[in-house]
């Protein structure tokens, strides 16, 4: 009986209701994921070139939301998807798109040049930028941002190899700073809305 | 035999009065996060070759309960926590609206995957007594 009432007692606590209120743990109310507090985002080593002109940096943004991206163009499902939603997402977003900047590295330089992942990225959204480098830079480049990427070997033996990279989206301040991380499958509209609230803060 | 025949009769009316309690009085918890933290010394304990593992290879979450994934980081490094890289002294929260199984990359796991699966809500009375003993469990565990 002693133990069949601690049961219950116990029981009863796991649902109890507290009354302590909390402070906001998502004040800017993102879809994403949320870093607290959040700090300067890491820039990008020399090196990492870009789509449109010179070396690719994390500080020529300044002043727009920026939405960070590793994939490769080879990619079959996860990159198409993801910048096919962030393409909307600034359509979305109408005369404020201007204010969002969507920067996609390669994972993959072996395969995308320069001119490779212009050409894919134009397919999308003629204002985003891609960049791709020397494979020990982006190497550098995934590791300050916790980023992911590993070689997959072709199944039958060919040349056609796969990448298996990290899926999520990096949201950058205008300020230049990593406020939160996006998972892979939010809609085009929770992009935008994030972007909104991200376009609001100082 | 008339003692035993009330306490069997007591003992049968505190269960059914706990089982429609948690069948029917409405779910609430304190906070939504289901946190996970990386206590001080970690990196030094790893170093030390000591094998110190975080998080689970699953989590379970609730929509509207513990929907939010909270990682802290109360280490002197930076530490990555599933796909997330945490600062030290930062933390990391993560809402889910919506049920589903989500798989990230993780490479402290041996799968290199990370599952997170977000139930809906608890709507009927068993799913209720479900949801309060899985919480029980989980506070006897701790």
């Amino acid at each position: 009986m002693n133990r069949l009432a601690r049961s219950l007692f116990a029981l009863a606590l796991a649902a109890v209701p507290a009354f302590a209120s909390a402070a906001d743990p998502n004040p800017i109310g993102l879809k994403a994921g949320v870093f607290d507090p959040p700090q300067p985002a890491a820039e990008f080593p020399a090196g990492v070139h870009a789509t449109d002109r010179g070396d690719l940096t994390l500080a020529r943004w300044r002043g727009k939301v920026v939405l960070l991206v590793f994939g490769f163009t080879h990619c079959p499902a996860v990159c198409p998807t993801t910048l096919a939603t962030l393409a909307q997402a600034r359509r979305l977003l109408g005369p404020d798109a201007a204010a969002m900047q969507v920067v996609y590295v390669t994972v993959d330089p072996e395969r995308d040049d320069l001119a490779h992942v212009r050409t894919y990225l134009a397919g999308f959204d003629a204002s985003f930028v891609g960049g791709t480098g020397q494979a020990a830079v982006l190497a550098e480049l995934r590791r300050r941002y916790g980023a992911t990427a590993q070689k997959i070997p072709p199944a039958g033996g060919g040349a056609d190899y796969g990448m298996s990279h990290s899926t999520t989206i990096w949201l950058i301040d205008r300020a230049g700073r990593l406020r939160a991380l996006m998972p892979f499958g939010h809609s085009a509209e929770d992009f935008a809305h994030d972007v909104r609230q991200l376009m609001a803060l100082r | 035999m008339k003692a035993v025949h009330v306490a069997s009769w007591t003992l049968a009316a505190v269960v059914s009065a706990a089982a429609g309690w948690a069948a029917f009085a409405p779910l609430s918890v304190a906070s939504r996060d289901e946190p996970f933290e990386i206590p001080k010394g970690t990196w030094a304990r790893r170093m030390a070759g000591n094998k110190v593992e975080i998080l689970p290879n699953r989590i379970d979450l609730t929509l509207g309960l513990n929907d939010q994934l909270l990682l802290r980081n109360l280490d002197d490094v930076p530490q990555q926590f599933g796909p997330v890289l945490v600062m030290p002294g930062q933390s990391f929260r993560l809402p889910f609206e919506k049920a589903s199984t989500y798989s990230f990359d993780c490479t402290a796991h041996a799968s290199g995957q990370m599952t997170i699966v977000v139930a809906e809500a608890p709507a009927t009375p068993w799913d209720r007594i479900q949801w309060r003993w899985n919480q029980f469990k989980k506070k006897t565990r701790a």
